[in-house]
């Protein structure tokens, strides 16, 4: 089995009186895809943010590439290799779509204050090279020609897509997605399923949201369902699907037969 | 990349033109004091436009940097013109000080914080009249450029004109940087901003660094122009005066902030003939650019030309 490069364990946070989650955990893996499933409010987007960095954990930890990152904010998480997309997009919406991604580059920008005031070459460099890389990774994502559009005239579903451009354009050892199809045509969702399977292969460990239930069982290597902030299963695809607690709180006899299908 | 140079060189035209046209030695002063309000107003635009940071306290630095020009002769015996950078660096360091816990705050929160900062500025230099010689202002001397003595408004009207095209080249350059990315991306969403490796504190308080020593700097020139300063430098209204500016000529746009300078500046002059309704008749029109160009001036007139066909 490859590297474990991210692992929350026993993670568990408060809102006021209500335990969002309780003990829950998963590992992710260099080059597989890791899909947490449950019902709304099971919690996910929350241990997300957790993992990530927007929120603080009441108990767990974190461990990121070998090293404790639980107490650690966002953008340190960023430059030990984390990033991550949003169930709500938080696209820039004022900048054009190169842009976005360029704004990605931030941590590889090696160009002081001063030499952006005075324009010097380093800055000039910096820029030339946040272009080449937000362009390479528009085209991946099938968002070339839309580049220098503003992000706010974009279609959702190519928002989708430049979310994940942005996320990868920090070259993240681990990808967190929070439902990438959701709001996407079959079309946009076959291609994003694509995109996630290309960027696994890279060796990154993808850790995905969704509640497209043939794109989860088709992509990943492992699933964990939450349900009201507690862990209901963990397994394979196949584990999962047939498991009846699965199938009663989340997924159903249709989700199953869908799941089935995949 | 054109955009930037079009900018620089519109402006410079405009500066190197304009006198052509002036009837008489009172307009260099005017212009002069668009300048180098104009460049005041440029820093702010790297906060507020850049980084979506608002600030009710500019004044407060524009009045340091004025301020510094005058206790600086008088109790370091300094020459003036050294004052300049040390009032620059003096308002980017109270910057720095005061930037650190206020910019924890957002929106109103920080609006609020901000405007306490520029009240509190103003209100020592009324109340320490032994040092600053209180609500009467006090004295700046005569400042000399290897062996030359501005004087009047045409030299000072060049002198800002200068600092103008500098300033504005300057915020040009950071809005097409990665520093200037990093601004705009914590504007939009700070959440996101931050997952990307964004230090969202440090570069907000870089932004408001930039911003107060824009301020000094124009204080100080502003100071030297005039051979005297009061604390209505440093006051409110001037602080209100600043916003108002970058908002109307576009807070997006750097000549944006040109232009509202101009507005405010110019406007009041316009309107004298209205004698004792012109205050009534400027808010007037300030009401009626928001409502008709909300975008701001620029940005506005820039869309209005490009819809128009070729």
């Amino acid at each position: 089995m490859s590297e474990v490069l991210l692992s929350a364990d026993n993670i568990g946070i408060g809102f006021g009186g209500l335990r969002a989650l309780d003990g829950v955990g998963f590992e992710a893996r260099a080059g597989e895809v890791l899909a947490i499933i449950g019902p709304n409010g099971a919690g996910k987007t929350t241990l997300f943010n957790i993992v990530s960095g927007l929120y603080r954990a009441d108990t767990g930890r974190v461990v990121l590439a070998g090293q404790d990152v639980t107490q650690a904010p966002p953008h340190r998480l960023a430059a030990l290799g984390l990033s991550r997309t949003f169930q709500n997009l938080q696209v820039f919406f004022r900048m054009t779509a190169a842009e976005n991604v360029m704004a990605g580059r931030h941590l590889r920008e090696r160009s002081s204050l001063l030499a952006d005031l005075l324009r010097l070459p380093a800055a000039r460099r910096a820029n030339r090279a946040s272009r080449d890389a937000a362009m390479a990774l528009l085209a991946e994502v099938g968002l070339a020609e839309h580049a220098d559009r503003p992000a706010g005239s974009l279609p959702y579903g190519a928002l989708k897509r430049l979310e994940i451009a942005r996320a990868l354009a920090t070259e993240p050892r681990v990808l967190l997605l929070d439902e990438p199809a959701a709001g996407c045509n079959p079309v946009e969702t076959a291609e994003i399923d694509h995109l996630i399977a290309a960027v696994a292969a890279r060796g990154i460990a993808v850790v995905l949201i969704e509640h497209d239930m043939k794109m989860v069982m088709r992509i990943s290597r492992q699933v964990v369902v939450l349900n009201q902030g507690r862990l209901l299963a963990a397994g394979t695809p196949a584990e999962v699907r047939n498991n009846p607690e699965v199938i009663a709180a989340y997924l159903g006899l249709h989700g199953a037969k869908e799941a089935a299908l995949a | 990349m054109n955009a930037r140079w079009a900018t620089l060189l519109i402006l410079a035209a405009v500066i190197a033109v304009i006198p052509w046209f002036f009837p008489s030695g009172y307009y260099f002063r005017v212009a002069a004091l668009v300048w180098v309000t104009a460049l005041g107003a440029v820093g702010l635009q790297v906060l507020m436009g850049q980084a979506g940071q608002v600030s009710l306290g500019h004044a407060g630095f524009v009045g340091i940097g004025a301020y510094a020009m005058a206790l600086g002769p008088k109790y370091l015996g300094l020459p003036v013109l050294a004052c300049l950078p040390l009032g620059a660096v003096l308002a980017g360091l109270i910057a720095f000080l005061v930037g650190r816990p206020i910019l924890r705050l957002k929106g109103h929160y920080l609006a609020v914080a901000t405007l306490g900062f520029g009240i509190l500025v103003a209100l020592v230099l009324v109340s320490e009249i032994a040092i600053t010689g209180g609500p009467d202002g006090i004295r700046i001397p005569r400042p000399e450029i290897f062996g030359w003595r501005p004087r009047g408004g045409e030299a000072w009207y060049w002198i800002n004109g200068a600092a103008l095209l500098i300033g504005v080249w300057l915020a040009l350059n950071i809005q097409h940087s990665p520093s200037g990315r990093a601004l705009a991306a914590l504007h939009d969403s700070e959440v996101a901003a931050r997952t990307i490796g964004i230090d969202v504190a440090r570069h907000k308080l870089r932004a408001f660094v930039i911003a107060a020593v824009y301020g000094a700097v124009a204080g100080g020139l502003m100071a030297m122009m005039n051979g005297f300063v009061t604390p209505d430098a440093a006051g409110f209204l001037q602080s209100v005066e600043y916003v108002t500016m970058v908002v109307i000529g576009g807070l997006a746009s750097v000549p944006g902030a040109v232009v509202g300078a101009a507005a405010l500046v110019l406007l009041p002059q316009a309107l004298t003939v209205f004698h004792e309704y012109e205050h009534a008749v400027l808010g007037l029109l300030i009401m009626l650019f928001m409502i008709f160009l909300r975008v701001g001036i620029v940005p506005g007139l820039a869309t209005l030309l490009r819809r128009r066909p070729a």
